[in-house]
Order: C-alpha cells, then sequence, then structure tokens
C-alpha cells in the first residue's frame, strides 16, 4: 500500500530534507515500520519506549485524527495521505 | 541583566537558543523559554514591578522580551474586583473576578500573549504573523499587527461568531475562514507554517506567545496585595493559561515574592460539549481523549488540547479538580455574572462562573475560602448565545400616559 506520508521540520533532518515521502503499510503500525527501514531514527522519535505513540505527536489520516480511527491500528489504502504533525497551541 | 538561556524541551529538558522553534526535535516535547533566575532573584522586587507601568509590562522581567516594548503598550493591569454581590449569591466569604474583558486593546487576555509573540516576531525581524484562533487570538492578532505594520493571516472556522469576524476584519488582516473544525484549523495551520517563513504566533512563535499569560497571574498575586488565594478557577480551551497562572504563582514563590503563603488550589472549567481536560480530571488519567466540540462556548472549542496534559497535571499537583458547563448552565453563567457584579461576559466566561458555582455547590471548594474566577472574555463579542433568553424589553409609543401603562402591566406581572 503506497502512502503519502508528510514529514514535519523537525524530522526532516533524518529524511534528508524531504517534507513528503512515500511508504508503504497496511495499517500506521507497519508505515512505521517501513519509515524506519527508509530512514533509520525516525521510530524512536515518534515512539516512546512502550512503543506508544509520543504524547505530543498528532498523526492524521486523510486529514482525520487517528484517534479517532483506530489509531496505530488504523487501516490504509493506496494514496492515502499521513501526516506527522506535532502538537500546537491555540485559542 | 542576562536573564535568557534560550529554550528548554519541557520533556528531556534538552537546551535550544533562542529562535523561532517550538518542538524539541528529539521527543516533540514543548519548547519553553529558560529564565535564569539566580540573576533575577534579588532585582525583580514587589518594589521594582511597583515602580513599573500600569501594564503587563510591570512584569517585562519575568517575561522573554530582551529589547524594546514594539507593541501592546497598554495590555494587562485589567482590574481585580472584589465580587461581593456574587459571593453572597454563592454563599461565599471571599470571591474575586479577574476581569480581561476590558484589557485593552482587543478585550480578551489574548492581547497579553499577542504583545508578548509580535513584539518577539519583531525582534526576530519577521514581516508577517500569523494565527489559528477560535476568535479572540484572531481580534489580538490582527490588532497588534496593524500596531505593528505587520501583515498578517489569521485562520479561523468559518461557523465563528460574526462578532468575532467583524472584530478582526476591521484591522484588514488577511482573513482566511477555514471550512472545518478549529482542531482542523490548527492542524492547518501546523503544516503552513511549515511552509512559509511566518511568525505564527500559536505555533512557531508558542514558547513566547504562552508567557504572556504568567502576567495574568502575576497580576491576581500582586492586586491581591502579594497574597495567594486558597483557589484559582480558570477557563480552559487549550489549556495553556492554567498553566502559565501556576507557572507565574511558582516564579514569584521561587523569587520570595510570596514566601512562606498557603498553597493554591487549580480548577479547570471547560463545557460539557467540549472539555477533554476536564475529563482527564474526573477520570484521574494523564491520557487526554479527543473530542470533537459540540458547545456554544467557541472560544473553548478546542477538541485536542495542546497543553492538556499540564493543565492535568496542574489541577493533580495544586490540589485541584475541575467541572464541565452545560450550555444552559453557561448562559445562567454569564447571566449571573451580569446580575451581580455588572461585568458582561463571552460565554467562556459564563463556563467559568458555572463551573464555579458547581464546584462550590458540591463542596470542593469550601464557601469560607478565598476563590479566584478567571473572567477572560467579552460578552460583546458573542451576543448571540443570549439572543433567545433576553428578548423581554418593552416597546411604547412616546407618550407618558404609554409609559405609565406599560409599567402598570410591568408590575402587575412582577410576582
Amino acid at each position: 500500500m503506497p502512502v503519502l506520508v508528510r514529514i514535519p521540520t523537525p524530522l526532516r533532518t533524518l529524511t534528508k530534507g524531504n517534507a513528503e515521502i512515500q511508504a508503504k503499510g497496511a495499517t500506521i503500525d507497519s508505515v512505521v515500520d517501513d519509515l524506519e527501514r527508509q530512514f533509520p531514527g525516525l521510530k524512536e522519535r515518534l515512539l516512546d519506549e512502550t512503543g506508544e505513540l509520543r504524547r505530543f505527536i498528532n498523526i492524521y489520516v486523510n486529514q482525520e485524527d487517528i484517534r479517532f480511527l483506530q489509531a496505530k491500528k488504523t487501516t490504509l489504502k493506496d494514496g492515502d495521505e499521513v501526516s506527522i504533525v506535532p502538537a500546537i497551541a491555540g485559542g | 541583566m542576562e536573564k535568557l538561556n534560550g529554550l528548554r524541551c519541557r520533556e528531556c529538558g534538552r537546551h535550544y537558543p533562542a529562535a523561532p522553534v517550538h518542538v524539541c526535535e528529539f521527543c516533540f516535547g514543548p519548547l519553553e523559554v529558560d529564565y535564569r533566575y539566580d540573576a533575577l532573584r534579588g532585582v525583580v522586587t514587589r518594589e521594582s514591578i511597583a515602580a513599573g507601568p500600569p501594564s503587563m509590562w510591570r512584569y517585562k522581567d519575568l517575561l522573554p522580551i530582551d529589547g524594546d516594548i514594539a507593541v501592546g503598550h497598554h495590555v494587562g493591569f485589567t482590574p481585580l474586583i472584589r465580587a461581593r454581590n456574587l459571593a453572597d449569591e454563592l454563599g461565599c466569604r471571599e470571591v474575586w473576578v479577574k476581569n480581561d474583558s476590558v484589557c485593552h486593546p482587543s478585550w480578551s487576555f489574548k492581547d497579553r500573549v499577542v504583545a508578548v509573540a509580535v513584539t518577539k516576531a519583531l525582534e526576530f525581524g519577521f514581516d508577517t504573523v500569523a494565527c489559528a484562533s477560535t476568535g479572540n487570538l484572531a481580534n489580538s492578532v490582527a490588532a497588534h499587527a496593524a500596531e505593528g505594520r505587520l501583515k498578517s493571516y489569521i485562520f479561523i472556522p468559518a461557523d465563528l461568531e460574526q462578532g468575532k469576524v467583524i472584530a478582526t476584519l476591521v484591522y484588514s488582516p488577511t482573513l482566511v475562514a477555514v471550512h472545518g473544525t478549529y482542531d482542523e484549523v490548527n492542524r492547518l495551520c501546523s503544516e503552513i507554517a511549515d511552509k512559509y517563513r511566518w511568525a505564527f504566533v500559536n505555533v512557531n512563535f508558542r514558547p513566547y506567545y504562552s508567557e504572556g499569560s504568567k502576567s495574568y497571574g502575576f497580576e491576581i498575586i500582586e492586586q491581591l496585595g502579594w497574597r495567594t488565594p486558597a483557589h484559582i478557577i480558570v477557563p480552559c480551551a487549550g489549556g495553556s493559561l492554567i498553566t502559565k497562572i501556576w507557572k507565574a504563582i511558582k516564579e514569584l514563590t521561587l523569587l520570595g515574592l510570596i514566601e512562606g503563603q498557603r498553597g493554591t488550589k487549580m480548577h479547570a472549567a471547560q463545557a460539557l460539549g467540549c472539555g477533554p481536560i476536564v475529563t482527564m480530571i474526573k477520570n484521574d488519567t494523564d491520557v487526554l481523549v479527543p473530542v470533537r466540540p459540540n458547545t456554544i462556548a467557541k472560544s473553548l472549542a478546542i477538541g485536542n488540547p495542546a497543553d492538556g496534559y499540564y493543565a492535568y497535571k496542574v489541577t493533580k499537583e495544586s490540589g485541584g479538580s475541575g467541572e464541565h458547563a452545560t450550555d444552559e448552565e453557561i448562559v445562567e453563567g454569564m447571566l449571573l455574572l451580569a446580575r451581580t457584579e455588572g461585568i458582561f461576559t463571552e460565554t467562556a466566561g459564563g463556563v467559568t462562573v458555572a463551573a464555579a458555582k458547581k464546584l462550590i455547590e458540591r463542596g470542593v471548594i469550601p464557601r469560607d475560602e478565598s476563590i479566584v474566577i478567571c473572567i477572560t472574555g467579552n460578552g460583546l463579542k458573542t451576543p448571540d448565545a443570549l439572543q433567545d433568553r433576553l428578548d423581554a424589553h418593552v416597546k411604547i409609543n412616546p407618550s407618558l400616559s404609554a409609559f405609565d401603562r406599560a409599567l402598570a402591566d410591568l408590575k402587575s406581572q412582577t410576582p
């Protein structure tokens, strides 16, 4: 399942400056593994030591927060867009 | 006086130079301004603060500004009001209202954060400022950008109250109404901020911006005569204000300005239709579950609050609590504050008053302890919320006899 992954600025040092990456995976979990294969070190930036998504990272599939879907088990289809976005303040 | 050490990750402690960045590259934790408190101790005193201007800038030494203040010279130092009528109504001994509904220039506490962020944007040499907003921030960024002669891009949910749209457009920003919730606007802005070199006050300028909220806390303490109240009830949207009021108390303690005082319990107020932080508090969990907002309190309608985790921790650490308010209770809260104290607050203020009332009635806040209620926005911006409730008025022809009849009718209706 090729999907487009948008990489936020803080992670681009690992992706050679690329803001958009093609990755493969049927779920968010497997896309994270594929990102790690392509760019070693990326996984530990996204997941904490228990394997959970870090508290201040939000992941969206086609603009939808994965916590409203099946979190890391959310399934993906060809051409889906996955955005990795740091939590930001507001009001 | 060298007072700043750059930025520091709130989670993992990594240091970063002072720059327009907001996220730790390693753990994605939020970056915070790192002060050299040792250099400030003895320099910042009650006297030095009292000698400052009657604005938030009397606390400039505790704000992340290196040079001169560029915009918003008159922001802050709003009234702290002894609310005796409200206290009577609530059956309490000592109630205070910190009234930022009259904050200059755009009538909300957001002027505090924006004055810092826009001054900082000019320090860093930006010519464009931007924000994602539920309304009050939009008003304030547009106003301060006008004053600073900066270009501004303001992103709002398309269903925002008309009052807040007009109170933004008047300053001639580029206003972008996005079909979506605030959380969707915010996510979009995060991606825009990555692409365009703008000073997004709540994104890449968040470490500086959020510090401005401390001044609200400093003022409460100073205006109480350098005394800490037993309880502070704070409306929560993104969750930043409650953490920064708490930080303000801690800083004043650290600097020896309020030594040996009892602790203040911090209480979070949210709408039932968008209360993920209060839900964390009630369930006693540090895991935030985002929600899709459905409330008349649009200025608090953030379903995925960035500082939710820290807001929860502040209530926990301080021994405080949290309470939800229904839309009906929000309106009642607005009317209660208006009826008792003559203060017209927006829906967010209704949330805070309603939550305070419920916490008092539940016995969580004892009636004989000092209570500060945080009012952060102005009711004239959200009149729609009251439209259906306030239609009772008398229409007459311009004659004395018509008035006499109307008055007699009114008196006969009054029980």
